[in-house]
């Protein structure tokens, strides 16, 4: 008998921010007339400083959470807004992570369906290579001002590891895939936006076509009965989920909720992030199928063991961190849509030495310090000589992870004078739980936020933006424990 | 075993231009300004000086690299020039320059010059720059007010204090300059303020609001330094001699070692011990009569008096507000409006506050003129709290 093939933790991650969609009706109704009028609930909204990388990061590292990673030997990046088009983003979540050099990291994209692709294929490597795979979804789709989508979208991530062996959350049953070059919407390469096609065209001819077939396929290949099927999870507007149910011959009530009130639709991440929701509450033995859409389905069946999907931030945690905003025009700011003037400071010249950059970006991406092996002391950046005044010694240091430290605030500020593209910038000295002390900057804290002491943990965030060569650069930033 | 420099340097000539937004004067401008002031004080003529030094910060802004710009400046007969740059301890470091060449007998007149000209960027506030390619990568953007406020919520931690406590306490530093300045028609800021505005000011980094930061001023000061002996034959009897001139830079303990908590200067309790020293000073606080310490923000003033240990840990707020550094305190602080209303013209400051001393030890401060001081000191913290520069000098009268 072969191993089992499976999930063995899962890690979700929402920005904190949630607008309100009352929020965006209320600026944009002179434009929309009534349709702003059933604007309910919050959608999940990048600050300045993520992008579907540093979600990416996140979320991975909620799944990775206690567990050894150096067992994972594959890694697939899925979305549709990668940062970079020609460079590995997996590479740089990869390194962020601190993943072994031995990996294949892979970015995955074209079709909102590339995050169920990707698992599929890890189901396939695990099955194939030593390891574990790593298979993370994450998506900043941009809308157009006053548009459904502007509505309809969230930003998020979510992180599968995927195993074989005793110890998974869930195992697959079978799945199955099929290809259609269906046009519900699509975005050009060199387009910010997307162009969306008529909704009931899309549900008749799209999705109630399509995604039944894929799932009758699915569960052929597992030899199981729609009957059977306890929780089901659909890529897409839950209002067209019921039909599809319907003709699917699964019963409704299996349904699982689209999150459209308390995130909105994170576009490649979506799916997977429904199906954490699911793992959370499953029981063992519970059947649990997974459809996508986009350009075709992916259909996939699954058996929960009743394990605990991961100690991490799971999809209820994510949704537990937001803090409700209705600054509409400031998510417009982090969206990049508009451009707000942030005055002759932000002129200065952000260019990167790519040549340092490289030399360090072990230590910077990964947030990797010193620790003297003479005297203990961890330090940050690694230098040659400790920072201890009573060691000081040459060529001591080794390499200590530090993304995982928290640490407490020393001193710190709100600077209303700094470029920042979310005033006030706030600043300060760390002293991380590992022992090193970090002048650092601080992610999603509003003013009143920090005291002296202030309990901190680091996240991963854009550091700097060069908008003359079109770079950005990530480093790690403290954000503060919110209990 | 070395000896220092105690009395082996006097100051014989010293000028500093009107410090303010001189939209009308130049880089070189401001240098001739000081210069002619100085030469004519020393009563020496400009080809006597057998070497120069350049203090000049921001050097993409006010002049370019090199001992050029003040060469050319003054059309000096092809002197030596040294450019020197240490952040806003530069002015001083150019003193320590000439001084140490005095001292050492390679030259018997030598020239410190300290010059920036920052209103040429465009917009208030300080130059933005680079970090350098490494720190760009890590290092947080700052402010230099946003870097100096982190004293505010850590001195208010380490030793007990509301801030609204703390707040009082660099309002009356601000008031106290400003009253200061009234009375120095060099001044860049010569305005009266009252306590009110200074803590209702609206807010420029927590908890520093707009009266808790010094002006960002063009200007240049400059110190003729020769031997005492060579002095006397310019017929000099009551001289300023310098007593001490100490450095103490950053090594990265401040940002990167559990051992700083944030709450005080390293560098300043280090420079002090050094030029206390070298100056053989026991007891600051009652041996010296008047100081010019780097006020670049209220906050930090009020930690140096601790630092430079006038008021004892955890005191500085009490002996702040009973006026204890006020013109007609015990030490009085700034008598010229320090960097807070006279100016901050980076590489210019160090020399100012020279200037200052020295003005009130020969007693030509006219209205601000205190009562027979003997015995002063200047302080430059170049940098932010966690990495900096810091500089000592005393400054004596010696009486013949």
């Amino acid at each position: 008998m072969t191993a089992r093939t499976g999930i063995r933790s899962f890690g979700a991650y929402l920005p904190r921010l949630r607008l309100e969609r009352t929020a965006i009706a209320a600026a944009t109704g002179w434009a929309t007339g009534t349709r702003g009028n059933k604007a309910r609930g919050v959608r999940s909204c990048c600050n300045w400083d993520e992008d579907s990388l540093t979600m990416a990061v996140e979320a991975s590292r909620a799944c990775l959470v206690g567990s050894d990673r150096s067992g994972v030997t594959w890694l697939a990046f899925a979305s549709t807004t990668h940062p970079f088009a020609d460079r590995s983003n997996a590479g740089v979540v990869a390194t962020a992570l601190s993943l072994p050099e031995a990996l294949r990291a892979a970015d995955v994209s074209g079709t909102l369906r590339a995050g169920t692709g990707a698992l599929l294929q890890a189901f396939v490597q695990v099955r194939t290579t030593a390891g574990d795979a790593l298979v993370v979804a994450a998506e900043r789709r941009i809308a157009k001002p006053a548009s459904e989508q502007e509505m309809s979208f969230g930003h998020g991530a979510a992180a599968i590891r995927v195993g074989t062996g005793d110890d998974i959350v869930a195992e697959l049953l079978g799945s199955a895939s099929l290809q259609d070059d269906f046009v519900d919407h699509y975005r050009a390469s060199d387009s910010t936006f997307d162009y969306a096609l008529e909704e009931r065209w899309v549900r008749d001819e799209g999705y109630l076509k399509i995604v039944p077939r894929a799932i009758a396929a699915a569960l052929a290949d597992a030899g199981v009965a729609a009957s059977a099927v306890k929780h089901l999870v659909i890529q897409g507007p839950g209002r067209f989920a019921a039909a599809i149910a319907k003709a699917a011959g699964i019963a409704a009530d299996s349904l699982q909720d689209d999150l459209h009130l308390v995130c909105g639709d994170t576009g490649t991440a979506h799916p997977l992030l429904m199906l954490g929701a699911v793992l959370e509450r499953a029981a063992a033995g519970d059947v649990i199928l997974l459809a996508s859409f986009g350009q075709g389905s992916d259909a996939i069946v699954l058996r929960a063991t009743g394990r605990t999907p991961s100690s991490g931030r799971g999809l209820q945690g994510a949704l537990a961190e937001g803090a409700p905003d209705r600054e509409y025009l400031r998510f417009l700011s982090n969206c990049g849509v508009v451009d707000i003037d942030w005055g002759m400071r932000a002129e200065r010249d952000n260019r990167t030495a790519h040549t340092v950059a490289w030399r360090k970006h072990r230590d910077v991406t990964g947030f990797i310090g010193g620790k003297c092996s003479q005297c203990g002391t961890v330090q940050f950046p690694k230098s040659r000589a400790c920072v201890n005044p009573e060691c000081r010694a040459f060529d001591t240091q080794v390499e200590h992870p530090l993304a995982e430290s928290g640490g407490r605030v020393k001193t710190f500020t709100e600077d209303w004078l700094a470029v920042t593209r979310s005033p006030p910038h706030v600043y300060g000295n760390v002293a991380l739980d590992a022992g090193a002390n970090l002048f650092a900057e601080f992610a999603d804290t509003p003013p009143g936020a920090l005291a002296i002491g202030t309990p901190v943990r680091f996240v991963f965030r854009i550091k700097d933006v060069d908008r003359v060569r079109d770079f950005h650069r990530y480093f790690w930033k403290a954000a503060p424990v919110r209990t | 075993m070395a000896t220092g420099i105690r009395d082996k340097v006097a100051i014989v000539g010293m000028g500093c231009s009107r410090f303010g937004e001189r939209w009308d004067s130049g880089a070189d401008d401001l240098m001739v300004e000081a210069f002619k002031e100085a030469v004519a004080d020393a009563g020496v003529e400009r080809d006597r000086i057998d070497a120069a030094w350049l203090g000049v910060f921001y050097q993409e802004q006010s002049t370019s690299k090199s001992g050029l710009p003040l060469a050319m400046a003054l059309r000096l007969p092809n002197t030596p020039v040294t450019r020197v740059e240490n952040l806003c301890a530069t002015g001083t470091e150019a003193l320590r320059g000439a001084a140490y060449a005095v001292a050492a007998g390679a030259v018997d007149i030598a020239l410190a010059m300290g010059v920036e000209k920052l209103k040429d960027t465009g917009f208030s506030g300080l130059p933005e720059r680079t970090r350098g390619t490494f720190d760009d990568l890590w290092h947080p953007g700052f402010t230099p007010p946003g870097a100096f406020a982190q004293l505010g919520a850590a001195y208010a931690a380490r030793h007990g204090f509301a801030m609204d406590v703390v707040k009082r306490a660099m309002a009356h530093i601000s008031w106290k300059s400003h009253e200061n300045a009234a009375s120095n028609p060099r001044a860049h800021l010569r305005n009266r303020i009252t306590i009110e505005q200074a803590l209702t000011a609206p807010m420029i980094s927590y908890p520093l609001g707009t009266y808790d930061c010094c002006g960002v001023s063009d200007g240049a000061a400059c110190a003729i330094v020769t031997t005492p002996e060579i002095a006397a034959t310019l017929g000099k009897r009551d001289m300023v001699t310098i007593k001490a001139l100490a450095l103490a830079p950053s090594n990265g303990v401040e940002m990167g070692h559990a051992s700083w908590d944030g709450s005080y200067t390293l560098t300043s309790r280090l420079a002090a011990q050094r030029a206390y020293c070298e100056a053989g000073i026991t007891d600051p606080a009652a041996q010296i009569d008047l100081m010019e310490v780097h006020d670049c923000f209220s906050i930090t003033e009020l930690v140096l008096m601790e630092d430079l240990g006038f008021s004892a840990p955890g005191r500085a707020v009490h002996d702040v507000l009973d006026g204890r550094y006020d013109r007609d305190g015990a030490v009085p602080c700034q008598t010229d409006g320090g960097l807070k209303c006279f100016g901050h013209p980076v590489g210019a400051s160090g020399l100012r506050m020279v200037y200052e001393i020295y003005t009130q030890l020969l007693g030509r401060a006219g209205e601000r003129q205190l009562q027979a001081p003997t015995l002063g000191l200047t302080h430059n913290l170049g940098g932010i709290p966690n990495r900096n520069v810091a500089s000592v000098s005393v400054l004596g009268l010696r009486k013949l």
